[in-house]
């Protein structure tokens, strides 16, 4: 009767140890499944920007819970959350410019709605927002580049003259015309996406990329000199002297001043 | 039960029917009302409630957060702000309270489905399938806690059926469908009552946090049980009832004490005999319409 | 190229045709079809008064594409962003495509429904209504209202039809709206009209100044050469005054932003500084120049019972009397530099620089204007104040100095100014006023004297007036958007127009406000579904042929007033004692009399262009466009003209050339007006000679600085200020009708300060109410971007007519140019 029961109660043992064994192997290759999928997710689309306030990708994707608040607060039909098939981590608010830009806002309702903080409440100001960073990505289409008068991105930028600044040079080709050519200052771009939206093109030529993907870096090995004299207000190195250059002494015709300027 | 018989008709006879699915359609009423409260603002411009089940918020003021999602979030080390936390302490509490897997019977919208799929699989006469522990939903629970804190990503919302489909219908669609078709069709035909029963980790988590809640079904009159297996039959989680209504001989309480019971009061409505009730925890009263009331609290008691 | 058999032989033939007429073809029009099967035409782009060239590519009736004519002069194949969708402007999904009469229990009722009906439905209608309101009370109660975007002929053939066909000077165009400032400017300091300069002033000048002009956005292809130059000229400064900071001020070394009103006060300061400094060029002065004052206190050109109207002493005067130098350096001694920068709230050391640039004797100055001076209840002041200036220095009608006033619309100049479309106006410079005008158009149109009445029609807006009082009962209005454009629509633009006593016809392509508004609407054939010819504002006139067939049953305005012409007898519209001085005219139709009078119908259908459409002429037997020209030239070109100085070049010659500058004397253009050498007017030994003037001298006349109609106060306490943008021309009838444009710029939006818009509680992007004591229109703030308003002021564009900006402008007028006052009037902004 004992070992009977004993026999049982082993048997049971052996039988939970095996289910659960099952259980953790089953469980194991569906989290294996689950958080290969995550990385996956974390690999953003180029033309999907988060709202303002989101962290780098990986960070956002673990600090939103896909409430949609910020959806709902969008007073504009930008923001959106993913659905199952969409590139974007499913249920994370996103929106694409060439679709409807971010118009924003001064209150930033989106940040202010988020429960979590996924959007940081720091950014108080939407100047500091970093959605996404314009890129003219096209100049063989871009009709300013081609001499034409668009500039429809520049003058829809809200952070127009900053932003997107226009460099002018000559045209070439007239020889009486400027060009205009759009500019963007990553130290102003939101990435709004209002310069993408209006492009005129049947395919835009600029367009906003997430940050990581539009910026490059320059090597922290080598400094813009004359930037940094601009910031110091003064040489780096001080005290250093030239001595005069030999001249012809002949008078007249500026001949003393090479370049001709008294 | 009498054999080819459904379950529920001795008490559609006893009771009538509406008696007989009172707490059943009461249930998908309030299913109904939570869904229908975050669908007025998307469709009527009524926003009492914006966001959905993740995290919500009730006129403006009130904040309510899964905290499920939240405590996925804290450990891929995000830390949330106070809406998100206060929300989540608002609901536990209450599920504390109203026993944490009502969440499954009364809010979740995959429940509408489950049960439909186990109603069908039964009128199928379908048997067989998988069988999995009813305790691997915690296994899963403790996955889904441990891929969001390897990825540091919220990785169980990229294949929640929950708020996928509870997004769905507030935010729209999309493939959200074919995730809900997929549970309907592994219930159905892969595993009887699989997903909500064994493997969801929401309800794994809903049932924790309601092991000690206070609103609980209680198999007062235990006494009058006639043994007609009806409330086996429609339980979600019938290895829940035996102990309280099966346990007077061992001096159990009456009370169901299980994490895992759903609160669901399907047992109620289909006993002829008016067995089950909801009660507070530590009512451990028995009584009896026959009179044939062993008073247990009594003689715990003594 | 591939050439087929059959287009071999079309070439040829075409070509043989052109050599037995004398005439070269111009290559464009030798081309067969590309490879694409694209044919492409010369043509001039349909927007603003630059007059862009532009090719026009033609496959299977459609425009296809188009492209910048790499060799026109003025755009070197440059287009703005409006020209470059210039191919979609004409296929709108809206276009209309036949006659819509207003109907109920199927006959016209004033409260009915859009009907479509026949061409002969619709002329019958509106023919009845012309007649029984010209029986009523006579030719005053019928009325026209035209534009700068009619073609040459179109606008001679409508002017034609009302002052000689009807006996109405009750025409007008909407050039009113725009260069009516310029025009009195012109005529009263040059006595000839249109600037004596050209573009070319771009490269020569070594300073720019800008007027109330956004030339950034509004000429964008003439700011490109202006920016050009600024570049790569040394020593090149550019001067921006405007009410508020628009896209000019990027570029500008000297950005002015002015209180509205006080540039009156800027340009006397201005000339003050120059004698103070004994700058003033003397031998120009004493050669080329008289010295007047005009009248003052002259009102606000509003309702004669208006109290302002009332309260002035000289109310629509422009009397000049001469005065000497001494005295007019008296008038403008009261503007220091003090002074003026307190009123003009101008820092002191910008209106220093910028007099200092104008004293300069080295420095060939360029201005440029366009509505910020002409728009203005003292637009034909604020204009000679700044001739007054370059006058004073002999800064004028040489290459680089040179006031110039640009033009908004393709034809503002070459049709509304040239053709006499105005209603004081008669063809090249001649007007209705004078007797010897009047003669010399009856002759010359082989009428009898006393056909064209001598008194002025109603301008622009008092023709909105007069239909709402019930004086103006049949109205025509053909190639604009006037509900949307003019002012004050709650008060006085609708009630005329749904006035139950008036019938309102309205022409356009598509079912604008105001097509929407009239009672007939007219479905029109536009741009190249037409053979035209505009003028630009360098005197520049194009020609362009017809390059495809307008939809469905729509009809050029020329066809449409020479149709609506033989509706109507000699004997139902002339009194007797004009008839009987015509025996011949007896029993004719005004068709015959206008336009198959032995000049128009001159030139048969051999002289088109093979392998081109020309729908009117087809229809009418005679080569139209040619035969009004030819006669046109009857008033410019011929011996014995009443007025020199408007010379055209032979009707072919516009075909083969990309556009020609009047006066176009010997087969030559002319450049520089005004000054030996260039102009041919000029004698040798004469240096410059303003022969507009009986004695050869322009005038300078001092004006005061006088305040606005309407300014900010206690309760409307914001300047408003109305404007375009670059992406939409005008009321956006075409350009909204252009997907990608509509979506660069969506809906209008008022550009506000955004200390304004935070002492106001609102947020950009917020929906508010811009209010004035005349109507309230809902729209968005912004305060960002490209418009940066000073704080008073807010800006809001015309484009959107969803959301009508000119319900709440004021119909306050310059009283001698009876030009609208745009650009300012109270207002306050409210949260919605």
């Amino acid at each position: 009767m004992t070992t009977e029961r004993a026999k049982k109660t082993a048997r049971s043992r052996r039988q939970f140890l095996a289910d659960t064994a099952k259980a953790a192997c089953g469980v194991g290759v569906f989290g294996l499944v689950l958080g290969l999928a995550a990385r996956q997710a974390q690999s953003l689309p180029p033309v999907a920007l988060r709202p303002p306030g989101a962290g780098a990708e990986a960070d956002f994707l673990g600090a939103c819970i896909r409430c949609g608040l910020c959806v709902r607060d969008c007073p504009y039909p930008t923001l959106r959350l993913s659905n199952l098939g969409e590139d974007v981590a499913v249920g994370t608010p996103y929106f694409v410019a060439r679709e409807y830009p971010c118009e924003m806002c001064d209150d930033i309702p989106c940040v202010a709605a988020c429960p979590t903080g996924a959007l940081d409440p720091k950014l108080t100001n939407i100047d500091n927002a970093r959605m996404g960073l314009a890129v003219l990505v096209d100049e063989e289409t871009c009709l300013n580049f081609l001499g034409l008068r668009c500039d429809v991105c520049y003058r829809v930028c809200p952070v127009i003259d900053k932003a997107i600044t226009l460099e002018r040079s000559g045209n070439q080709r007239t020889h009486k015309h400027a060009m205009f050519i759009p500019t963007v200052h990553s130290e102003h771009c939101t990435g709004c996406g209002k310069c993408e939206r209006s492009c005129v093109l049947d395919k835009a030529a600029i367009r906003v990329f997430p940050v990581a993907l539009a910026k490059g870096q320059l090597g922290a090995h080598y400094r813009l000199g004359w930037k940094e004299k601009e910031r110091e207000g003064h040489e780096l190195v001080p005290g250093i002297i030239d001595l005069p250059d030999r001249l012809p002494q002949m008078p007249g015709a500026g001949l003393g001043n090479p370049g001709g300027k008294p | 039960m009498k054999p080819g018989q459904r379950p529920g008709q001795e008490a559609i006879a006893a009771k009538g029917r509406f008696a007989a699915f009172k707490w059943l359609i009461l249930r998908r009423a309030v299913q109904a009302a939570v869904l229908g409260l975050f669908l007025l603002g998307p469709l009527a411009g009524l926003w009492l409630v914006k966001g959905n089940l993740a995290s919500s918020l009730t006129l403006d003021i009130l904040p309510l957060t899964d905290p499920y999602v939240l405590v996925q979030t804290l450990v891929t080390g995000h830390l949330p702000e106070t809406a998100a936390v206060l929300g989540a302490v608002i609901v536990a509490l209450f599920y504390v309270l109203v026993g944490g897997r009502a969440y499954c019977a009364w809010v979740c919208p995959v429940n509408p489905v489950t049960d439909a799929a186990h109603w069908l699989r039964d009128r199928l006469g379908l048997k067989g399938g998988m069988q999995f522990r009813r305790g691997t939903r915690y296994w899963v629970l403790a996955m889904t806690l441990v891929v969001a804190a390897l990825t540091g990503t919220v990785a169980w919302e990229l294949a929640n059926p929950v708020s996928m489909v509870f997004r769905g219908l507030v935010f729209g669609m999309g493939f959200a469908w074919a995730v809900l078709a997929a549970v309907f069709l592994f219930d159905l035909f892969v595993s009887r009552r699989g997903w909500c029963g064994h493997l969801c980790p929401v309800g794994a988590f809903y049932g924790l946090l309601g092991a000690v809640s206070l609103l609980r079904v209680s198999a007062r009159r235990r006494a009058d049980c006639n043994d007609c297996m009806d409330c086996y039959a429609v339980c979600p989680e019938p290895q829940v009832i035996n102990p309280a209504l099966k346990g007077a001989d061992q001096g159990a309480s009456p009370v169901i004490l299980s994490a895992q019971c759903t609160n669901c009061g399907r047992c109620i409505d289909v006993c002829s005999k008016d067995v089950f009730t909801f009660a507070a925890r530590p009512d451990r009263r028995e009584d009896s319409k026959t009179g044939a009331a062993r008073d247990s609290s009594l003689r715990d008691a003594a | 190229m591939k050439v087929s058999r059959r287009d071999f032989i079309k070439t040829n033939a075409a070509a043989a045709a052109a050599a037995a007429a004398g005439v070269s073809l111009p290559a464009s029009s030798m081309a067969a079809a590309g490879d694409d099967g694209i044919r492409w035409d010369k043509g001039v782009c349909r927007f603003c008064g630059t007059g862009c060239g532009v090719l026009v590519g033609v496959k299977d009736d459609r425009v296809v594409a188009t492209q910048g004519d790499p060799d026109a002069p003025v755009n070197k194949g440059l287009n703005c962003i409006k020209g470059y969708f210039l191919s979609k402007i004409m296929y709108g999904q809206d276009r209309l495509t036949r006659p819509l009469l207003r109907k109920k229990d199927g006959k016209f009722a004033k409260d009915g429904e859009f009907t479509p009906v026949s061409w002969d439905e619709a002329f019958d209608v509106m023919a009845a209504k012309w007649k029984e309101a010209l029986q009523k009370k006579g030719p005053t109660s019928v009325g026209m209202f035209g534009s700068g975007q009619w073609t040459i002929w179109e606008g001679y053939a409508a002017a034609k039809f009302m002052k000689a066909g009807l006996r109405s000077n009750n025409i007008d165009p909407n050039a009113r709206h725009c260069m009516a400032s310029a025009v009195g400017a012109f005529m009263r300091a040059f006595g000839i009209d249109e600037p004596m300069g050209c573009y070319d002033d771009l490269e020569h000048a070594d300073g720019f100044v800008l007027w109330g002009a956004n030339m950034a956005e509004m000429h964008p292809i003439l700011w490109s050469r202006l920016t050009n130059t600024r570049l790569t000229k040394p020593g090149c400064e550019v001067h921006v005054l405007s009410t508020f900071e628009n896209r000019n001020f990027e570029l500008a070394d000297n950005g002015m932003v002015f209180e509205p009103q006080t540039d009156l006060a800027i340009l006397n300061f201005i000339a003050n500084y120059i004698i103070q400094n004994k700058a003033y060029n003397k031998d120009f002065v004493d050669k080329a120049v008289n010295f007047t004052k005009t009248a003052t206190d002259i009102g606000y050109g509003l309702r004669p019972e208006h109290p302002l109207e009332k309260k002035a002493a000289n109310a629509g005067k422009g009397k000049l009397t001469k005065i000497t130098f001494d005295e007019y350096a008296q008038s403008v001694a009261k503007y220091t530099l003090e002074y003026t920068s307190k009123l003009s709230k101008v820092p002191e050391d910008k209106l220093l620089a910028l007099a200092k640039l104008y004293a300069d004797p080295n420095k060939k100055v360029a201005s440029y204007w366009t509505m910020g001076f002409n728009q203005h209840t003292r637009g034909v002041w604020v204009n000679g104040l700044l001739y007054n200036v370059h006058l004073l220095m002999g800064k004028i009608a040489e290459p680089g100095n040179s006031p110039f006033s640009l033009t908004g619309q393709p034809s503002a100049c070459g049709t509304a100014r040239e053709v006499g479309t105005f209603a004081h106006r008669l063809p090249a410079d001649l007007v209705v006023m004078n007797e010897k005008h009047r003669d010399f158009a009856e002759k010359t149109w082989k009428l009898p004297k006393g056909t064209i009445p001598p008194k002025p029609g109603f301008h622009a807006v008092l023709q909105n007036r007069m239909l709402k009082d019930g004086k103006l009962n049949a109205y025509w209005v053909q190639c604009n958007n006037n509900m949307q454009a003019a002012p004050n629509m709650n008060e006085e633009g609708y009630p005329g127009y749904r006035n139950p006593e008036n019938f309102i016809t309205v022409s356009d392509p598509y079912p604008t406000v105001t097509a929407l508004a009239a009672d007939l609407i007219l479905p029109t054939a536009m741009w190249m579904e037409k053979e035209g010819a505009y003028g630009n504002a360098e005197r520049r006139t194009q020609f362009w042929r017809q390059q495809v067939d307008a939809p469905g049953e729509a009809q050029s305005d020329i066809w449409q007033v020479m149709e609506f012409a033989k509706r109507f007898k000699v004997e139902e519209v002339w009194p007797a004692e004009l008839v009987d001085q015509m025996p011949a005219y007896k029993g004719k139709t005004l068709f015959d009399v206008l336009f198959a009078n032995g000049q128009v119908d001159k030139f048969g259908l051999d002289d088109l262009q093979k392998g081109f459409n020309n729908t009117e002429s087809k229809h009418f037997g005679f080569y139209v466009q040619k035969g009004i020209f030819e006669e046109y030239r009857l008033f410019n070109s011929a011996a014995g003209i009443p007025k020199k100085g408007h010379e055209m070049a032979r009707f072919e010659q516009y075909h083969q050339a990309r556009g020609l500058r009047w006066p176009v004397i010997d087969d030559k253009e002319t450049l520089w007006r005004f000054r030996e050498g260039y102009d041919p007017h000029v004698k040798a030994g004469e240096g410059v000679k303003f022969y507009g003037k009986p004695d050869g001298r322009a005038n300078i006349i001092f004006a005061p600085y006088e305040p606005a109609a309407e300014s900010p106060d206690g309760d409307y306490n914001l300047w408003l200020c109305t404007g375009r943008v670059l992406e939409h021309w005008h009321s956006g009838s075409m350009t909204r009708r252009v997907p990608e444009l509509y979506r660069a710029f969506p809906d209008a939006k008022v550009y506000m300060h955004p200390d304004d818009a935070r002492d106001r509680g609102f947020k950009r992007g917020q929906v508010v109410k811009v209010m004035t004591r005349r109507g309230e229109v809902t729209t968005r703030v912004e305060t960002r971007g490209r418009n940066k308003p000073p704080q008073g002021l807010v800006f809001m564009p015309w484009f959107d007519a969803g959301q009508l900006v000119n319900k709440l402008t004021l119909d306050a007028t310059d009283p001698l140019s009876k030009e609208t006052d745009f650009k300012k009037c109270a207002c306050k902004v409210v949260a919605a």
